[in-house]
């Protein structure tokens, strides 16, 4: 057996369509036609076609079940090589940032030379089910070997059995939305409405100004029309974002902050990393961006109430950070997924919080301040919209564009998920 | 692209003797170009006895071509090549063109008439200007006299240049070919021995990198096509906006889709940066992207005449400026085809157009670019031209009135629309190596159109 070696994990560039928001532009197309011009964007950025690439692994959170090989599917629809293997992933909203971690190690560890990783999702096109008593009846009779059999299986139907079914996104285990769990820990790290909303607004201004730079040109390309992402308002102003209502925590009366514009919208989109070993890019004279450093997943019990539903990046955070000898202020670039505006604010004040990182991370002091100047600099999912599986190549791809030209600068990346889960990640430009 | 339907009509039996009984126009399917198959189908008869006669008679029988110096009064004859270039005054000019009035009832549909002269501003001798200058005459007056598709173009030698330079033979391949489908009445001028003739006349430009700007839709995406085909590598080109049609089209000439906005200072340098990237040269530039917002003079904005010219021609001067300042666009060093750019100029911009003034600014703008800038691209071995297409059959095109569109498509001696594909054909040649004699010019796909003539 030969000694394996670590090698260095390059991303290359990445493409995502335009994110739209659920039940627009995107109404009829489902998870396979907005991954599919996603990748035949990719390919068309680099001239990857016919090209083998290693693997192609990306997923969705909402996912039909005819959808079983989405990115295989997927795959074939492009002009890639159709020897190119692929899998789906799954990891809620850090569905995009596993398959692209994980990836990144298979390249780091000389299995494959080149990947692409990403994700889609679709709120317009969500597979709608039948109640389970329906389902159970239905395959009682499809077990049945006689007509008599499967016509008294059938009998047992009542109407109210023939609702159907959406996909919850609630928690299984709490009954609870993300957003009535995100306004538990947001009141308790004593998070203000002023806070949120000036950071929605930031995120806003940041997309709005990439956008007019051109930041985006090599990065987005068009899907049905639609060119930029349609959540984005760059004409927001903190006196419209303080007029809004409060759309979760309601229960905390005067105290609830969280309303729809500090809150990411429900979207639909699709985005893709193209990831290589540096001597893959180099032969296919392709671009280097950034190196893929590391990758940390995370989770906390939020059941009984112990963390909050969306801190597990907290805790990752800080197990990568130790692993890498890294503090904050050794990033240039600071990512953290705006699932809402509170989500961001309370991992930053925890991490802030001697009291938090020494109780609950076992460190001998707080982690470090984040420095607001560097965080999500050109825009986050409240003005982009949070296509869930998607979010971690929107990530990784434009942070990986704003690090490239600056060798050795780091940038950091945040994603939480359902579930009490999350992954952070270090990339390093050059 | 709306479809021609009366095309279609008049190429069926009864459309035929239809159209012929009531003195109808009558457009004939143009012979095209398509790889592998014969360059034309049937003898080329070569009139005249001058030096270029017999150079140019050498050069079609080393293409394995049916040469005749002079034919029987029945048989069919597919192209006739006439020698005009020792012409002294234009009473020498009789026997050969009578000759060629014989030929003419003898053409095969889609035949070729092609004169070889010499630049009538080469010379100061009254009566051998004069005979020059008449040929030109008479080869415009015989392509509009052209029937079944058939087409009457001119080569134009400098004063001294030897015939059997390889701009010559480039020239006279194309025209005799089918790439010239819709090029009729049209002059290309050969001016010098730069060039080189392909190892593979269907792969002329193997190895080429090539820029198109405007490549998401229409002309741009068939240019894309044509020089795919021709075997450059691809770089494709247009505005954010437009990159999902642009994507298809890089994924089918496998080419790098590249979203930019030409207006953008740095355009110019970031195409250089891709192409540096990508593929470590830049060979040819086609300048495609263009926009018309019409507008009477009268009622002419700010905004109309300024994005027109800003689109048009002062992002390709700019573009250009940036290209002619890089060694990556100086293919010297790689033997004789030097660095290629072709910008799409406008029969508007020749005879201008009502509610174009912004426009036809822009285009004859264009021109007067090429010109300029030929010098330039001489001292690296290279050559700048542009292409006027005439009414061509698009998505821009399919949006004039039926009726309008139906007078302006047979409003030419082929009494029909052109393609994308014509418009693309003539880029691709002059980005060929065979076309290095030539530079400086623009040249008409038109079908010989009665506007700007």
């Amino acid at each position: 057996m030969s000694a394996q070696t670590i090698r260095d994990a390059v991303i290359i560039g990445g493409n995502r369509i335009p994110f739209a928001r659920a039940h627009t532009a995107y109404a009829t197309a489902g998870n396979q036609d907005m991954l599919t011009s996603t990748l035949n964007g990719l390919v068309a950025r680099f001239g990857l076609q016919g090209e083998q690439i290693g693997t192609v692994a990306a997923g969705a959170v909402m996912k039909h079940s005819k959808n079983f090989n989405l990115t295989r599917e997927s795959v074939l629809g492009t002009p890639l090589d159709p020897k190119t293997p692929a899998f789906d992933v799954q990891m809620a909203c850090a569905t995009g940032m596993e398959a692209i971690g994980s990836m990144a190690n298979k390249i780091k560890l000389g299995q494959i030379d080149s990947a692409i990783a990403g994700g889609v999702d679709s709120i317009s096109d969500a597979p709608i089910v039948v109640t389970d008593e329906l389902r159970g009846i239905l395959m009682e009779a499809n077990r049945a070997k006689t007509v008599s059999q499967r016509l008294k299986a059938l009998a047992k139907i009542r109407p109210g059995h023939l609702a159907p079914q959406a996909p919850g996104v609630n928690e299984p285990r709490t009954g609870m939305s993300m957003g009535e769990h995100m306004a538990i820990t947001a009141h308790a790290w004593g998070i203000t409405r002023a806070e949120q909303d000036e950071l929605a607004l930031a995120s806003h201004k940041n997309l709005a100004a990439a956008y007019d730079r051109g930041f985006f040109d090599d990065l987005i390309t068009p899907f049905k029309n639609v060119s930029r992402d349609t959540n984005m308002r760059a004409d927001s102003t903190l006196e419209k974002l303080g007029k809004l209502s409060p759309a979760f925590g309601k229960d905390l009366g005067a105290e609830a902050t969280m309303t729809a514009a500090n809150s990411t919208a429900l979207t639909d989109g699709a985005s893709a990393v193209l990831l290589g070993s540096e001597e893959w890019a180099d032969q296919h004279d392709l671009p280097k961006l950034a190196n893929f450093i590391d990758y940390e997943e995370g989770a906390v019990d939020f059941v009984d109430g112990a963390e909050g539903l969306l801190m597990a990046p907290a805790y990752a955070a800080a197990r990568m950070l130790k692993r890498n000898n890294l503090s904050f202020s050794d990033f240039e670039y600071i990512e953290i997924h705006e699932a809402f505006a509170s989500t961001v604010l309370a991992q930053i004040k925890a991490w802030e919080s001697e009291e938090f990182c020494k109780n609950k991370l076992g460190l001998d002091s707080a982690l470090g301040t984040i420095d607001r100047s560097r965080l999500n600099v050109n825009g986050s999912s409240l003005a982009a919209g949070h296509p869930f599986a998607a979010t971690g190549g929107r990530i990784v791809a434009s942070l990986a564009k704003a690090l490239h030209g600056k060798p050795g600068k780091l940038g950091f990346i945040s994603v939480c998920a359902a579930g009490g889960q999350g992954i952070t990640a270090i990339i390093e430009g050059r | 692209m709306a479809k021609d339907l009366y095309t279609e009509f008049a190429n069926t039996g009864l459309g035929r003797s239809l159209t012929k009984s009531l003195g109808l126009p009558q457009p004939a399917k143009l012979r095209r170009h398509r790889p592998g198959r014969p360059l034309i189908d049937g003898p080329v008869v070569v009139l005249g006895s001058s030096e270029a006669a017999s150079a140019l008679a050498d050069r079609l029988l080393s293409w394995n071509l049916d040469v005749r110096r002079h034919v029987g009064p029945k048989e069919k004859v597919a192209g006739v090549v006439a020698c005009f270039d020792s012409a002294s005054s234009p009473a020498a000019l009789s026997s050969t063109v009578l000759e060629i009035g014989m030929l003419l009832k003898q053409l095969k549909p889609s035949g070729r008439l092609i004169t070889v002269s010499r630049d009538p501003q080469g010379t100061s001798d009254p009566a051998v200007r004069a005979a020059r200058s008449g040929v030109q005459g008479l080869t415009r007056s015989a392509a509009h006299e052209m029937r079944a598709g058939g087409t009457a173009n001119g080569i134009v030698l400098a004063d001294d240049l030897d015939p059997s330079a390889p701009g010559v033979a480039g020239a006279l391949r194309f025209l005799l070919s089918g790439r010239s489908a819709f090029v009729s009445g049209q002059f290309i001028s050969v001016d010098s021995v730069t060039g080189a003739l392909p190892e593979n006349w269907d792969r002329p430009l193997q190895g080429q990198v090539a820029v198109v700007t405007g490549a998401a839709r229409g002309i741009g995406a068939s240019i894309a096509r044509v020089l795919h085909r021709d075997g450059a590598r691809l770089i494709l080109v247009d505005i954010p906006a437009a990159g999902e049609q642009l994507a298809a089209v890089a994924n089918e000439v496998s080419g790098t889709a590249l979203q930019l906005d030409i207006t953008a200072d740095d355009a110019g340098e970031r195409i250089l940066a891709h192409a540096a990237q990508h593929h470590g040269r830049l060979d040819i530039v086609v300048h495609n992207a263009g926009i018309t917002r019409d507008k009477l003079l009268a009622n002419m904005d700010e905004s109309r005449w300024n994005s027109v010219i800003a689109v048009n021609i002062e992002s390709q001067l700019r573009m250009n400026r940036a290209f002619l300042a890089s060694d990556l666009f100086n293919a010297d060093s790689r033997g004789p085809m030097g660095p290629r750019i072709i910008s799409l100029a406008s029969t508007s911009g020749i005879a201008g157009n009502r509610g174009q003034t912004n426009y036809a600014a822009s285009k004859a703008g264009v021109m007067g670019m090429v010109s300029a800038t030929a010098a330039q691209l001489a001292a690296r071995h290279g050559t700048i031209n542009a292409v006027a297409p005439g009414f061509i059959e698009t998505e821009m095109t399919a949006k004039i009135p039926f009726a309008t569109r139906e007078v302006a498509r047979r409003l030419n001696s082929l009494n029909q629309g052109g393609l994308p594909v014509d418009v693309a054909e003539t880029i691709a040649f002059l980005a060929s190596p065979q076309a290095g004699g030539t530079s400086g010019l623009t040249l008409r796909v038109c079908g010989q159109n009665l506007v700007g003539a």
